[in-house]
């Protein structure tokens, strides 16, 4: 009976450490490119990415709207990115840089170089 | 699966290209809308007499360029739209698009524009651009070739038939997170342009972005626009069109009378309807009916203005 109970308990005690492990999904930024944004149904994703000092990070628009990727500081500017188009930009610099799509200004995000 | 499906919803478009049906013409009495059934004007020419000759007909959202399932034929609805108001009783005097004239303000995508824009049989063509206009790096490609009227600055005024025409630009100086930006340079030349015009004098102002607030979350207005209704407000008629959410939003304030035009090449949601202002897929045979154009006679001339929205199908 005692060692039953211990059973199911460690059953038990097994499934929250197995559900935790199913909650945990990794986002974008912890696979191994780490230097993607995307922007999808009129969302940057993720936000902020933290990236390394000489880092080109690239936008992917996902969306069946164009989407622009401009930096608040006029440091980088994309065209208009079309269904699965990309834009790309190194970072040299450590800072902090906020950027902005000009066609849907909701749209906002921000890059951490370190 | 969706081959079948387009070729046929253009044709039964074609079909419907008869001038009139689903529209309705909205006559201003005493500010207000009064909706009276289109067919009158297109059927019966003492009826559409009374209702005065139209001013001008205004397109919007034509986005050359854009390709996706909610209409893989943006060209092909311009056309029809064009072939519309070339089959008018009374010819409009001008055309004014209220932006968005390409998808992705590519060379290629303006040239297409223009060139389908020849085929109008009203030749005289006011422009405002779109954001969709203004995203090039250099934002030269918009400018280069209707920056003439506004000496590249966007907002411009004209006189036609004793109806003030002003042009303002609201796309380009976004603030993020925010609405559309008109601008203080750009308010204060409203501002001496207005000055000393008598109050009686008709007022037709058009930009790309809605000028009252429809809905924020989605950037559907501008942020500074009451800084110009301040200066609007003192005349007696003043009708206010812009374009951009691909869809009929309208109302009035006091003489100030606000309208948003459909677009002719794919409709967007309701407000807050879905993630976001995107592209909204209907049925081929439904998508006619959800584009069209706003066209404006003087009634009572020169005191009002009546609009007029037709649809494709």
């Amino acid at each position: 009976m005692n060692s039953r109970r211990t059973q199911m308990l460690l059953t038990a005690v097994g499934l929250v450490i197995l559900g935790a492990m199913e909650v945990y999904v990794p986002s974008i930024a912890d696979t191994a490119d780490s230097t993607k944004i995307v922007a999808k149904d009129f969302m940057f994703n993720p936000t902020p990415l933290t990236v390394k000092a000489g880092s080109t990070v690239t936008w992917t628009n996902l969306d069946d709207e164009p989407h622009t990727v401009v930096s608040d500081t006029g440091l980088f500017k994309s065209g208009g990115m079309d269904t699965n188009e990309s834009y790309s930009f190194k970072f040299e610099r450590p800072g902090t840089y906020h950027f902005t799509c000009s066609i849907h200004p909701r749209m906002v995000g921000t890059v951490v170089v370190q | 699966m969706s081959d079948d499906k387009y070729p046929l919803s253009r044709r039964n478009a074609l079909k419907c290209m008869a001038y009139g049906g689903a529209g309705t013409l909205f006559a201003l009495s005493g500010g207000v809308f009064t909706p009276i059934d289109l067919a009158i004007a297109a059927s019966d020419r003492q009826g559409a007499a009374k209702f005065g000759k139209p001013l001008f007909v205004q397109i919007s959202d034509t986005h050359i360029g854009f390709n996706k399932e909610a209409n893989p034929d943006v060209a092909g609805t311009l056309s029809q739209t064009i072939n519309i108001v070339n089959g008018m009783v009374d010819q409009p005097a001008l055309i004014i698009h209220t932006g968005d004239i390409t998808h992705l303000s590519k060379p290629a995508e303006f040239d297409l524009a223009q060139q389908l824009f020849t085929h109008l049989r009203t030749t005289e063509m006011h422009t405002v651009p779109g954001e969709h206009d203004t995203t090039d790096a250099t934002v030269t490609e918009y400018f280069s070739r209707f920056g003439k009227a506004s000496d590249n600055k966007g907002y411009y005024s004209f006189d036609h038939a004793g109806v003030h025409f002003i042009g303002l630009i609201n796309v380009l100086q976004f603030k993020p997170g925010g609405l559309g930006t008109l601008g203080e340079e750009q308010l204060a030349w409203v501002a001496a342009d207005l000055k000393g015009r008598s109050s009686s004098t008709p007022i037709v102002v058009f930009a790309h972005m809605p000028l009252w607030t429809i809905y924020e979350p989605w950037g559907w207005g501008t942020g500074d626009a009451d800084q110009l209704m301040n200066q609007l407000r003192r005349f007696g008629s003043v009708t206010v069109l812009n374009g951009h959410i691909h869809q009929i939003v309208q109302k009035v304030e006091g003489n100030i009378t606000f309208h948003t035009a459909r677009s002719t090449s794919y409709p967007q949601p309701l407000a807050g309807v879905g993630s976001g202002p995107g592209p909204l897929k209907v049925p081929g045979d439904q998508l006619g009916a959800m584009l069209g154009i706003t066209s404006v006679n003087v009634v009572k001339h020169p005191s009002a203005l009546a609009l007029n929205d037709t649809a494709l199908a």
